[in-house]
């Protein structure tokens, strides 16, 4: 199958790892990626800040990078979301009837890593070997406004040498919400903070999520509080053999 | 603005007029494929109000008298509504029949023993709806102890079906276990202003 | 249609009455709730423990999706058609033998009440538990007044005797633990037991004693209501403790203030929201005692009946396409107990007697979101709140569409407009996003890693590492392999 890469602006600059590791993956089952150079990002932040005129130029650019294209994938929840939810929404405030509807088609076809593994490609192990104690963090647009639901546990539990630990109140956000974290940064950190308390509490030496924005905000909490554990995107996982760990040491 | 004093009354209706003038009016067909019926389980009933720490007696209807004899202290006064069946009251309590009863009198009575409209077994609520067996809502109320003799062809399984019976023009009460607050802590705790003992008595 | 345009278009909550307004924005009250670690500690222990009952009852209930989507219907559709149903309600109200006043905000609202005890003869009145009489500060303006509101619900005695605003819808004391509201008592609450414990049975005991005599003596009550039949004339009050069939039964007169907002079509549409609420709010299958009632029963309760209709700012709201879901609200701050935010925060952080997810969503819209600015910000959007929701209501969908209008409403460029206006250029053009990587890069590289973010950011950075910058973007990768 021939699948584009919406890679999205967080993971192509601050954590490249989960995309490269997307590519890897669908390679390695047998899948053509292609990468539309010219997307930049969904306007997340513009829309949930307040800015959807702001977003307009974006959402126009997604879709008429992402629209010659069948099947999609981005490995975020949260930028999917954005594409699936908001687009439209932002199209139609704009007054854009055809950019409307030429959303609304991308969206449909725009899928989230688990999503196009479980669902499209039909495959819940991907022949993957990582051999860590791992608790997973269904972050909270993967989880109530995509509903991945299990699929990213049932992913995890195929992988060979995985130890998946249960992470206490999982379905509690970490307290990221984009500009949140700015506009509201002691609330966020004490949000933060339950969420590092319970993933602790895992004695996992590893913590996933299917976005990179709430790993880095897991993860620079854990990284300054000198802890350990380490926070390493689900593509990662995956595309994880022993010839090629995602983890070292 | 033209020249006259616009009620309140106009100028709400008004404003809310125009907040609904601008938009495209599609009717909103309410779907109601929820639960209307149940199937009805008396057990159902004793277990739930017994587990909001309603006391629950099942007995015959020739038994209530001395169900309510072995609830209320011997020479307890008992409010009683003015179409309560006399057969359901034991010799052992000095009735006080409401007829007109003062607040003080009311409050001063060990009990009330009424009967009921409808109880719904699912929420374990029993409905008073100021019948003749039941009497003014003050009389249920200001006592410590209130016994509720409910037949068992007045149970529903379901709120719908418990409305349903309900005439909505009479003062209603949905009683579910004694008065009970969570409001320390969020734990519940019962007897506040309410009774503090609720007894339902069910008869077949 | 006959636009009544000379009425007016619809205003927004009078300034300077009621609460709807806090002093100061959401970050820095909440800065105060978040150094307070016994509050944080007693909003912990009581949204966990209503959490849990709440997903107890609720899995008992297999309609319950069915029963969201009705109730969410219901209030959609009395929306769309609330001038017809408040006047079917007013017609059965006064059939019923009650009284129908109109009050367009608080300052209308508030003499009606006023009016109507000094009308009575009182000067006092026992009050149930109201989120309307609260919005409109109806307390203040009795004691204006020289008539005395005495709160009957425990957790509002709780806070009027500790001279303190309520943090929660439902449970308006949740800050306060056992410890805390056994001093309140010994303090305050006149003839108590110099014995008390904190059992929570023996400070329900004490609040019993307390007030019967008030109960009692008292000859005017003032209630809220939670449905309001437009069908029958019928109101209905929700409650636990018997403080509401006190104040709704023993009174010779009986004041109700509900918004407009509270209509409901026809009497069959209780059955839903009778299911939906006690469930979501209290995790009750049902709650101790509801009453109903229509107009004046003849020897039975209050023989004066007035109902107050509210609008104060609800037009307004009503107005907004989007927004006007906020309305379909049933008061049983299920969104609260489920909210991150409102759980570190709490409820005092949000200024308005409106706390947590849905005060986000209707304070704003209430008094225009000048006023309440930093309240659809108070949010991470992590929809939690839409989830719990009994009706339904998008609460994320409601925060970000008020948040652009909180952009619309400022009249200069601030330093966030233009970094978001340059960040959407940027983005709009790949080469200047491409030089932007590399740009953020190398400054990371030269900067200390992981610290030193400029203002506003540096809030991320006071508790947060930054990943040590990639060596290539994924575009540089991908263009390498």
């Amino acid at each position: 199958m021939r699948i584009a890469l919406f890679v999205t602006c967080l993971a192509d600059t601050m954590f490249p790892q989960a995309a490269t590791a997307t590519v890897r993956l669908l390679e390695r089952l047998g899948h053509e990626v292609v990468f539309p150079p010219d997307q930049t990002c969904c306007g997340q932040m513009h829309i949930n800040t307040g800015y959807p005129s702001d977003a307009v130029p974006l959402v126009r650019r997604h879709v008429r990078v992402f629209d010659p294209y069948d099947v999609i994938v981005a490995p975020s929840g949260s930028c999917v979301g954005a594409v699936r939810h908001q687009h439209a929404t932002v199209a139609r405030r704009a007054g854009d009837a055809s950019l409307t509807s030429r959303a609304e088609s991308v969206a449909a076809r725009t899928y989230e890593l688990s999503e196009l593994l479980v669902d499209v490609l039909g495959v819940t192990d991907v022949g993957a070997y990582f051999p860590h104690r791992v608790t997973y963090h269904p972050t909270c647009h993967s989880l109530r406004m995509l509903r991945v639901g299990d699929r990213p546990p049932t992913l995890l539990r195929a992988v060979r040498g995985l130890d998946l630990v249960e992470l206490p109140a999982q379905e509690q956000c970490c307290g990221f919400g984009g500009t949140f974290a700015v506009k509201n940064a002691e609330t966020s950190t004490a949000m933060l903070a339950d969420k590092m308390r319970h993933v602790l509490s895992t004695g996992a030496d590893v913590c996933t999520a299917s976005d990179a924005s709430c790993l880095l905000h897991i993860g620079g909490g854990l990284s300054r509080l000198r802890t350990g554990v380490r926070t390493v995107h689900l593509a990662e996982i995956l595309a994880s053999t022993e010839h090629e760990p995602a983890v070292r040491g | 603005m033209v020249g006259r004093a616009v009620s309140a009354r106009d100028l709400v209706l008004g404003r809310l007029r125009a907040a609904l003038a601008g938009g495209a009016h599609t009717p909103v067909e309410v779907p109601r494929d929820y639960r209307h019926e149940g199937t009805l389980d008396l057990d159902q009933l004793v277990e739930r109000l017994t587990d909001y720490r309603a006391h629950v007696h099942r007995v015959a209807e020739a038994a209530v008298a001395d169900t309510i004899a072995d609830i209320l202290p011997a020479g307890g006064t008992v409010v009683v509504p003015p179409g309560l069946p006399p057969a359901w009251l034991p010799p052992t309590v000095t009735a006080l029949s409401d007829d007109g009863l003062d607040n003080a009198r009311i409050g001063a009575a060990d009990a009330v023993v009424t009967g009921a409209a409808v109880a719904v077994a699912e929420t374990g609520t029993v409905v008073l709806d100021g019948s003749p067996d039941q009497g003014r809502r003050v009389l249920s109320l200001l006592p410590d102890r209130h016994v509720c003799v409910l037949r068992a062809d007045q149970v529903v399984a379901t709120v719908p079906e418990a409305l349903a019976r309900l005439t909505p023009q009479r003062p209603l009460t949905w009683i579910s276990g004694p008065s009970a607050t969570s409001d320390i802590e969020l734990i519940r705790v019962e007897g506040v202003h309410g009774p503090r003992k609720l007894h339902v008595i069910l008869v077949p | 249609m006959n636009r009544p345009t000379f009425l007016g278009m619809p205003a927004t909550a009078p300034p300077g009455v009621g609460h709807l307004r806090g002093d100061e924005s959401f970050p820095a009250a909440a800065r105060r709730s978040l150094a307070d670690p016994q509050l944080r500690r007693n909003l912990r222990h009581a949204t966990t423990t209503i959490r849990a009952k709440s997903a107890g009852v609720i899995a008992e209930s297999p309609d319950w999706e069915q029963l969201r989507a009705a109730g969410a219907a219901i209030k959609a559709d009395t929306l769309n058609r609330l001038p017809e149903l408040l006047e079917q309600l007013e017609a059965k109200v006064i059939e019923a033998g009650g009284v129908v006043h109109w009050a367009a905000d608080a300052v209308q609202a508030n003499q009606i009440v006023t009016d109507l005890v000094r009308a009575a003869g009182a000067d006092r009145v026992i009050k149930v538990k109201s989120m309307a009489t609260q919005e409109i500060g109806l307390n203040e303006a009795l004691h204006a007044a020289g008539v005395t509101a005495v709160e009957t619900d425990l957790a509002e005695l709780i806070v009027q005797l500790g001279d303190d605003r309520p943090s929660h819808i439902l449970v308006p004391a949740i800050h306060r633990n056992r410890a805390e509201i056994r001093e309140i008592f010994l303090r305050e609450m006149p003839g108590v037991d110099p014995a008390l414990t904190a059992d929570p049975s023996a400070l329900a005991a004490a609040a019993r004693r307390y007030l019967r005599e008030t109960f009692l003596s008292t000859p005017v009550a003032v209630s809220g209501a939670n449905f309001a039949v437009a069908e029958t004339g019928t109101l209905a009050v929700v409650e636990s403790e018997g403080n509401g069939r006190m104040c709704l039964t023993l009174p010779r007169t009986l004041i109700t203030l509900m918004g407009v907002e509270k209509v409901v079509p026809t009497w069959r549409d209780l059955e839903v929201f009778l299911q939906l609420l006690p469930r979501a709010s209290t995790g009750e299958r049902m709650n101790p005692y509801t009453s109903m009632w229509t107009g004046v029963t003849p020897g039975d309760g209050p023989q004066a009946f007035h109902l107050v209709l509210l609008d104060n700012g609800r037009g307004a709201v009503l107005a907004d396409e989007v927004g006007r879901q906020a309305l379909r609200c049933i008061r049983c701050s299920a969104c609260l107990n489920v909210c991150p935010v409102y759980e570190r925060a709490g409820g005092h952080a949000y200024g308005s007697v409106y706390p947590g997810p849905i005060g986000a969503v209707l304070s704003p819209q209430l008094t225009g979101v000048d006023d309440n600015a930093s309240l659809p910000y108070a949010s991470t959007l992590c929809g939690a709140c839409y989830d719990a929701c009994p009706v339904q209501i998008n609460i994320p969908e409601v925060l970000v569409h008020l948040r652009a209008e909180a952009v619309d409403a400022r009249r200069r460029p601030t330093a966030e407009s233009i970094a978001m206006a340059a960040a959407a250029y940027t983005m709009d053009h790949p080469r200047l996003y491409e030089a932007a990587q590399r740009a953020s890069r190398l400054s990371r590289v030269a900067g200390r890693r992981g610290r030193g973010l400029p203002p506003p950011l540096n809030g991320w950075t006071a508790s947060r590492d930054l990943p040590d910058p990639p060596t290539e973007t994924f575009r540089e990768w991908w263009a390498a392999r």
